[in-house]
């Protein structure tokens, strides 16, 4: 079974969000999206300034196999990237929810961060996948 | 649930990740594939290619058979154990699959073709035999491709004692047997090596003997970005029933001399011969940070579009790489369409990689 941090919130499509306060937050993929994916070759990293849609794709990953979309779970503009990924995205891999975090939001107002998954609730949404 | 090879417990022991290939339950990788295709460019890893179809072909007119079957000429077999590439064309030239012919003497061949072309090649070999006093038996063997640098040198201790001395004096492109154990110095990648096909049953010890002598599992994943890299074609990808070897980068393959041998397909692929075809197979390289895919669109300026047959990134020299079918027309670059971006990549000729070494630069 991957790893799924108490403190975080997650979309069911993989992606997770962790809560800075004061309006801000910063996200990233799961460790069950970058196992699925395999070896991360590509990031088409997101720009500071950009803005971003809950549900929509803000970046694209690729590893050696496939494309796959990053979905934003919140309204918001992006305030800071991680450049690193930019030569590494292999970080992604190795630490998903540290390291290889994708971007930092300045969350809009009309955003409610309730109807995000829980760390419980992921987790049942993979099993559910698995079955 | 798919076909099992006779070393699916190894896989799953070595947690491979098994995927669906062509009916068959096969490793993609066991954990990363970037790394299973390093340790072939610079070491040496085992694939498990049991799936492949064995057919020997014997009889009076086994060398009469093939050389009408075959685009590539088996009359050029002289020496025993000799191996030879060929397509297997239709009547109207497009390749039904390729395959290695190995010549045992002018009576018995050995043919080894794809997997996911083996109904409807032993169908149609079937079928072109019945004008011929030939016989296809096909053989229900394992085969381990073991390749890379330190391959030969790891592999041969645990072969029978028997076959070490005339495995290890094989030249390129050559095999040789003894009982139910064949050995080819073939492969799939680019790299120095050998493709074992021997009895099911002895299947798993050597799988254990490589693996105790430091040789690693590699998956399906990496053996296609190692044979991109090497600029071989994929069936089905690269070249289908509806390309020509001229349009796939075959061309090399064909054998138009001697002038009176037929074989089939000859006669709808016999204009090629001069005008050459109208699209080409080209190799690229992606001058940007990106990932080049199948069936991404290919714009080449002034002169028409083209596809992507074959991408991927390749570890070797980290960058996107392609084969790509285009108008026939000289240029040195082209456009790739990625999602909504136009990437630039320049045209070379493959292969990318050969033993180890970049091929082009990036």
């Amino acid at each position: 079974m991957s790893e799924v941090p108490a403190d975080l919130k997650y979309l069911k499509s993989h992606e997770w969000l962790h809560d800075l306060g004061d309006g801000f937050v910063t996200i990233g993929i799961t460790d069950h999206a970058q196992a699925l994916l395999g070896d991360l070759v590509f990031i088409d990293l997101p720009e500071v300034g950009q803005k971003v849609e809950a549900g929509a794709e803000c970046t694209v990953l690729e590893s050696v196999k496939a494309a796959s979309d990053v979905y934003s779970p919140v309204n918001g503009e992006i305030v800071e990237v991680n450049e690193a990924l930019g030569d590494a995205p292999e970080i992604i891999n190795s630490d998903p929810y540290g390291d290889g975090w994708i971007c930092r939001i300045k969350l809009s107002d009309n955003n409610d961060l309730s109807t995000l998954l829980d760390a419980a609730a992921y987790t049942e949404a993979l099993e559910q996948e698995a079955d | 649930m798919g076909k099992h090879t006779a070393l699916y417990q190894k896989h799953l022991d070595a947690e491979a990740k098994i995927v669906d290939f062509a009916g068959w339950d096969m490793p993609l990788h066991y954990g990363s594939q970037l790394n299973e295709h390093r340790q072939v460019r610079e070491t040496a890893g085992v694939f498990d290619v049991s799936h492949m179809t064995v057919v020997d072909v014997s009889g009076t007119q086994a060398q009469a058979y093939l050389r009408y079957l075959l685009a590539n000429d088996v009359a050029r077999l002289q020496e025993t154990g000799k191996a030879l590439y060929s397509c297997m064309l239709n009547e109207h030239g497009g390749v039904i699959d390729d395959l290695i012919v190995y010549y045992v003497d002018t009576n018995n061949y050995r043919v080894v073709v794809n997997a996911a072309t083996r109904e409807k090649d032993l169908a149609w070999m079937q079928k072109q035999a019945e004008n011929y006093a030939v016989s296809l038996q096909e053989q229900d063997l394992s085969m381990l491709a073991v390749q890379g640098p330190q391959a030969r040198a790891m592999a041969l201790p645990l072969l029978p004692s028997s076959l070490q001395a005339p495995v290890a004096a094989l030249k390129p492109f050559f095999a040789a047997w003894e009982a139910d154990w064949f050995v080819g110095r073939t492969g799939y990648t680019g790299e120095d090596g050998i493709e074992i096909m021997l009895p099911n049953e002895a299947a798993p010890g050597l799988w254990d003997a490589l693996l105790a002598a430091g040789v690693k599992p590699i998956g399906l994943g990496a053996r296609d970005t190692l044979r991109l890299e090497a600029g071989m074609n994929l069936y089905g990808a690269d070249m289908t029933e509806e390309t020509t070897p001229c349009a796939s980068g075959l061309g090399w393959t064909l054998a138009w001399t001697p002038e009176t041998r037929d074989f089939i397909g000859r006669a709808a692929i016999e204009p090629l011969r001069q005008d050459g075809a109208e699209q080409l197979l080209i190799g690229l390289v992606l001058l940007e940070k990106g990932v080049l895919r199948a069936h991404q669109k290919v714009l080449v300026e002034g002169v028409g579009e083209g596809e992507i047959t074959s991408g991927t990134f390749s570890p070797t020299l980290n960058a996107g790489i392609a084969l790509a079918r285009v108008p026939s027309a000289l240029t040195e670059q082209v456009k790739v369409q990625i999602r909504d971006k136009a990437v630039l990549a320049k045209v070379v000729k493959p292969p990318f990689v050969r033993n180890g070494k970049a091929l082009v630069e990036v």
